[in-house]
């Protein structure tokens, strides 16, 4: 809501409080001003003049050279290009050393050999929005009424010696969509009275009633319907002043009775609406819903289909407004109308709301009836508009007006006691206090012993629980003046569940080893969806998605972080190490929440180790992403339960790949990606993994126990084993574990040799066994005896040979 | 034989004084006192003597040997030590050259500030509630108190997957739905970090994804003052032990009264800059005392139980504390972007 500081006058004494200081107090007791704009800022020297002469330019066909009386005994030549100029107008003239807006100095010129001493204006260049300019201007310059006083500064007579305070208004405020509503809430915050208008029209000795009957089928969206009629008027255009203010709200003049009902809009909220009489086709109003199928072109030319869930203004039979919204082409006033069906209604929000939205309508109408407008303003501003249509438009206001009337709307009732307000609140206010509140925001109350009765006006459709009362006595009491205290009562423990503490452990973990953390959309393209999904499912998608790229929930994580590394690369951050914790979404059962998983991602590509000057370029590979993993497993003391197994993923380079599985159960991978898709996205070697975070952190462990340091010396054997070089060092490892008796503590791999020196096919891959008793020194024999098994099975199960 | 035996002391002596090295204090110390060394030479000559001068001979002869071993001795600590001033002096590097990098990653700034926030609540007694990204029109809305067609639903235009499913436009669903588990009881104390979702096109100032941070304390005798109270020692912990709050009516549909909080702004001091726009103030977070259909709505009898609840964007705090001006930057993932937050404040 734009509201003009000088209107605003007209209803609140405003003296000594200037717009800079309304603003601040305006926006510290509810409404957030979001700025304040003088509207003649930076402009000087603009007066209007009178054009004496008129005729086209010697040398230039577009251009012509105009005299203007400058109303301070001045005549002076003027070029004017514009195609209305013409003698006898009185013009907006930026003499010699004016300023424009952009700082745009005014200087004596000539053009093609003739002088020109100063320019006649559009309002565009005067700093009015090219969309507010009335269509007859809109081209050219502006035309003040034949009665306006030359030698008067230009941007006065324009309204323009004003400020805009542009209120931030909440869904809840809507009473505040009007100057009117403006104003109450102004001499509540100033302690000052609201100077309503009192409409008085005369009217004729005919009735309304002998013209229009109006009936009202959809009673619930329409409880209330008002029609006047005014006839003899005379379309022209509305006055200056009143122009003024339409533009400097934000709407466009057109003519006086369109004006009129645009001006009674911004003032009391209501929005009315003109019917030209005569093209009614009949003399009836009925309000009903639409058929489904019915169609109605309206005032912007475009055919607008209906359904049921529509309401419209018809003339008995044909729509001839879509109600509350937009009127008709076929009932819209012009240049001869001369009889005004006026409507002025209460429309309930919700089947505005879906009017509105269904036709991508939003009106100055629309948009107050959606958030509810006061049903006690509805006869006022009818009779306010007839008052101005007599005064502005030469009408004859008829005999009082139709109504259809349903409404059982009235003013809230609300009590709350003193103690309930300050407990709420934290503070210590007395009654009186309480009582003055109210007042000022002209809101009857009674009070009985501790409990006050609130009558809450119409116009404030917001309040109409306690809590409502409690919020306007702690804005007008004002926060400042609320206490800061901590809650008091029964303590709470304040800690992370074991779940949200190991996150933070793995995040940590992992940024120790290197790994910067990532947070990358979960929105993705049907083709990155489902790449490197852990589980095969359709992914769950958008209704109405605003992209292509961003219109389905994602699978995995790994193709955002591919996209992150692709981002980096081409901006020469080549070495890179990411990761993310996030949710990857499963679709359900139709109606059921999607299943949300969390997932741990990593890529790393580029060098791992890097010093150059002790030349030291180690890229990244395989075993450096699973080494990091297996830190964490360990971290998490389920290393003994994570088992790699070498697995052929779509994406994934076949060759490099492990599927992880803890305690048997697949949980993710970690790889290479495959070669391909590394040079689609233009990537170097790049390695990724992508692990159910859930998984692991909902695995239950042990709680941790210490076990005694040893007190007996361990035995280390090695053994070199050939074997095919198809067998893994995994299931070498496994047979030795199985074989080992108890006394087998550790096993790892030392050695491999594939070179030339092997035997074709063959591999050599050394083991070391470390075997320990906790309760003696083992001696020669008893290990022999336990090395023995090991051997034999490695021979047996492995076909392996013991190397020399 | 005894100017002998002081011959060769003396001579011994100056050559392990001439000695270069250990190898050349080594062939000293065998060459005089090895078996066949001179010493042991002229000791062969003592049956010569006197039975009287013998044992004389025998301890100057010890003396000698004596003095030379402890001259060798001497100049082998000299040698030693000189052999590893060499050394070092061999060993000496450019201690500027550059040392090798220690591999750390770090947090996202997201993640910074949202578990500063989190830490800060848990030493106040919250806890973290989390829930689903993907929620129900009810948690979303409906239990928040904007039921369908509600006017407010406007101000936060959300992705629908089915009319009853939707990506939770705010964290909001969490309280409801913590509220809900609780079944009437109180105190609850929590905070709810997460992702969100609203239909915005991205650019320097929006994001269609994002994330929030709410808190929620419902109990008995909750007041706004307490909320303020909180608030205040949020925003100087956050922003600084010299920032001011001040707090402003608003509207939530989920609470009343409803107000927004602002900083006092640390460019000007409060003296109105262009940072501020002018009014010395910086808007933080919305808040609000819990509405009572709320609280109704999840079981909690709206007579006895009041609660307050707040609810801030980190990618704003963020912005704001580190001057990041782009928020796309939280998630284009430049590694340039995300490094900058590793320092430890
Ligand atoms: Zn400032």
């Amino acid at each position: 809501m734009l509201v003009s500081y000088n209107w605003l006058q007209e209803y609140v004494d405003l003296t000594g409080v200037s717009a800079q200081e309304l603003a601040e107090k305006i926006t510290k007791s509810g409404i957030e001003v979001e700025g304040v704009e003088t509207l003649n800022d930076g402009m000087r020297g603009v007066v209007v003049g009178h054009v004496l002469e008129c005729e086209k330019h010697p040398n230039a066909e577009k251009l012509n050279k105009t005299l203007v009386d400058l109303g301070d005994g001045n005549h002076v030549q003027i070029i004017c290009g514009a195609p209305n100029v013409g003698k006898g107008q009185k013009v907006a003239v930026a003499t010699v050393g004016a300023v424009l807006p952009g700082n745009f100095k005014i200087k004596k010129a000539k053009l093609r050999g003739e002088e020109s001493n100063g320019m006649i204006c559009s309002l565009q260049e005067l700093g009015f929005e090219a969309k507010l300019v009335a269509k007859e201007y809109s081209e050219g310059i502006f035309v003040f009424p034949e009665d306006t006083e030359i030698g008067q500064d230009a941007l006065n007579a324009l309204g323009r010696a004003d400020q805009i305070l542009e209120l931030g208004l909440t869904p809840n405020r809507a009473d505040c969509m009007s100057m009117l509503g403006v104003a109450y809430e102004v001499a509540a915050i100033l302690g000052k009275d609201v100077k309503l208008p009192q409409p008085k029209a005369e009217t004729t000795s005919e009735s309304a009633s002998d013209y229009i009957k109006v009936s009202v089928d959809a009673k619930e969206d329409n409880p209330l319907y008002v029609a006047k009629v005014i006839k003899n008027v005379k379309i022209g255009p509305s006055p200056l002043w009143m122009q003024a203010r339409l533009m400097a709200a934000g709407i466009r003049p057109h003519n006086n009775v369109v004006d009129i009902t645009n001006y009674i809009l911004l003032e009391y909220g209501q929005p009315l609406h003109a019917f030209d009489y005569d093209r009614l086709g009949s003399k009836e109003i009925l309000v009903r819903r639409a058929k489904q199928g019915e169609e109605i072109v309206t005032l912007d030319e475009t055919k607008r289909t209906l359904t049921a869930e529509h309401l419209v203004i018809t003339n008995g039979s044909e729509p001839v407004a879509l109600a509350g919204v937009m009127g008709g082409a076929n009932s819209e006033v012009s240049a001869d109308t001369t009889t005004v069906l006026l409507e002025s209604a209460y429309f309930t929000g919700p089947v505005i709301r879906k009017s509105s939205k269904d036709h991508g309508l939003r009106s100055e109408a629309s948009s107050r009836y959606e958030k509810g407008v006061d049903p006690e303003r509805v006869r006022p501003a009818a009779e306010r508009a007839a008052e101005l249509m007599a005064k502005y438009a030469g009408g004859e206001v008829l005999e009082s007006s139709v109504e259809a009337d349903s409404l059982t709307v009235g003013p809230a009732v609300v009590s709350v006691t003193l103690d309930k307000i300050n407990s709420v609140i934290g503070a210590e206010l007395d009654m009186k206090q309480v009582e003055e509140i109210f007042a000022k925001l002209q809101f009857e109350t009674s009070v009985d012993n501790d409990t006050i009765t609130v009558t809450v006006p119409t116009r404030r459709g917001d309040i109409s629980i306690e809590e409502d009362l409690i919020e306007e006595v702690a804005r007008l009491y004002g926060y400042d003046n609320v206490p800061k205290t901590l809650p008091i009562g029964a303590s709470t423990p304040g800690q992370l569940s074991p779940y949200q503490q190991k996150r933070r452990v793995v995040r940590r973990y992992l940024e120790g080893a290197g790994l910067y953390q990532a947070i990358t959309y979960s929105l993705t393209s049907r083709e990155k969806a489902t790449q490197y999904a852990l589980e095969k499912r359709e992914p769950v998608q958008l209704a109405m998605p605003m992209s292509e790229d961003r219109s389905l929930l994602r699978l995995s994580i790994v193709p955002q972080l591919l996209e992150a590394l692709k981002y980096n690369l081409a901006r020469q951050n080549d070495s890179l190490a990411l990761y993310e914790t996030g949710a990857v979404f499963l679709k359900a059962e139709e109606g059921d929440l999607p299943e949300e998983r969390e997932h741990l991602a990593g890529a790393v590509t580029g060098l791992w180790e890097s010093h150059p000057w002790q030349g030291e370029k180690k890229p990244v590979d395989f075993f450096v992403v699973k080494g990091l993993l297996e830190g964490l497993f360990a971290k998490l003391g389920l290393e003994s339960r994570i088992s790699f197994k070498g697995a052929e993923i779509a994406g994934m380079h076949p060759g490099r790949t492990a599927q992880v599985s803890l305690d048997g159960a697949v949980i993710g991978f970690v790889g290479q990606v495959h070669p391909k898709v590394e040079k689609d996205l233009d990537l170097k070697e790049t390695y990724v993994f992508e692990l159910s975070l859930k998984a692991l952190l909902e695995a239950e462990t042990a709680p941790l126990q210490y076990t005694s340091i040893p007190r007996f010396p361990s035995i280390t054997r090695d053994i070199a084993l050939v074997v095919d070089k198809e067998k893994t060092a995994g299931e070498l490892q496994e047979i030795i574990v199985e074989a080992g008796s108890k006394l087998l503590k550790e096993v790892h791999v030392f050695d491999l040799y594939e070179g030339e020196r092997m035997e074709a096919g063959k591999k050599s891959i050394a083991f070391s066994l470390k075997y320990f008793d906790p309760e003696k020194t083992l001696t020669d024999e008893d290990i022999s005896k336990a090395h023995e098994k090991v051997l034999q099975a490695v021979k047996e199960q492995a076909g392996a040979v013991l190397r020399g | 034989m005894q100017e002998r035996l002081k011959e060769l002391q003396a001579e011994a002596l100056e050559k392990v004084a001439q000695a270069a090295d250990l190898k050349e204090l080594n062939d000293i110390r065998v060459a005089y006192l090895g078996k066949k060394g001179p010493i042991t030479e002229v000791l062969k000559g003592m049956g010569k003597l006197s039975a009287e001068e013998r044992p004389k001979m025998g301890a100057l002869a010890n003396e000698v040997r004596d003095m030379i071993s402890g001259g060798i001795e001497e100049k082998q600590i000299e040698l030693e030590e000189a052999a590893v001033q060499v050394k070092l002096a061999a060993e000496k590097i450019d201690v500027t050259l550059p040392g090798r990098p220690a591999k750390a990653g770090n947090h996202h700034p997201l993640t910074r500030i949202i578990e500063e926030i989190e830490d800060l609540f848990l030493g106040m007694g919250y806890s973290v509630a989390e829930g689903p990204e993907v929620e129900k029109d009810y948690y979303n809305f409906e239990a928040l108190n904007l039921p369908k067609g509600h006017p407010a639903r406007d101000m936060q235009d959300s992705f629908y997957i089915t009319e009853e499913i939707l990506l939770r436009t705010h964290t909001s669903p969490v309280q409801a739905r913590t509220m809900e588990e609780r079944q009437g009881k109180g105190p609850v104390k929590i905070i709810c970090p997460g992702k969100v979702y609203r239909r915005d096109n991205d650019d320097a100032t929006h994001s269609h994804q994002f994330t929030q941070i709410e808190g929620l304390v419902i109990d008995e005798n909750i007041r706004l003052s307490d909320l303020k109270g909180t608030l205040d020692v949020f925003a100087k912990k956050m922003f600084g032990a010299d920032r001011e709050i001040r707090l402003r009516p608003s509207f939530f549909p989920f609470t009343e009264p409803s107000v927004e909080m602002d900083i006092s702004c640390k460019m000007c001091g409060g003296k109105g800059c262009s940072t501020c726009k002018g009014t010395g103030w910086i808007e933080i977070l919305g808040a609000g005392m819990v509405h009572p259909n709320v609280l109704e709505m999840a079981g909690y009898d709206s007579k006895k139980y009041t609660g307050f609840a707040f609810g801030m964007g980190p990618e704003r705090i963020a912005m704001l504390k580190y001057g990041v001006d782009d928020i796309r930057h939280f998630y284009t993932n430049d590694i340039r972007f995300v490094k900058q937050f590793s320092v430890t404040e």
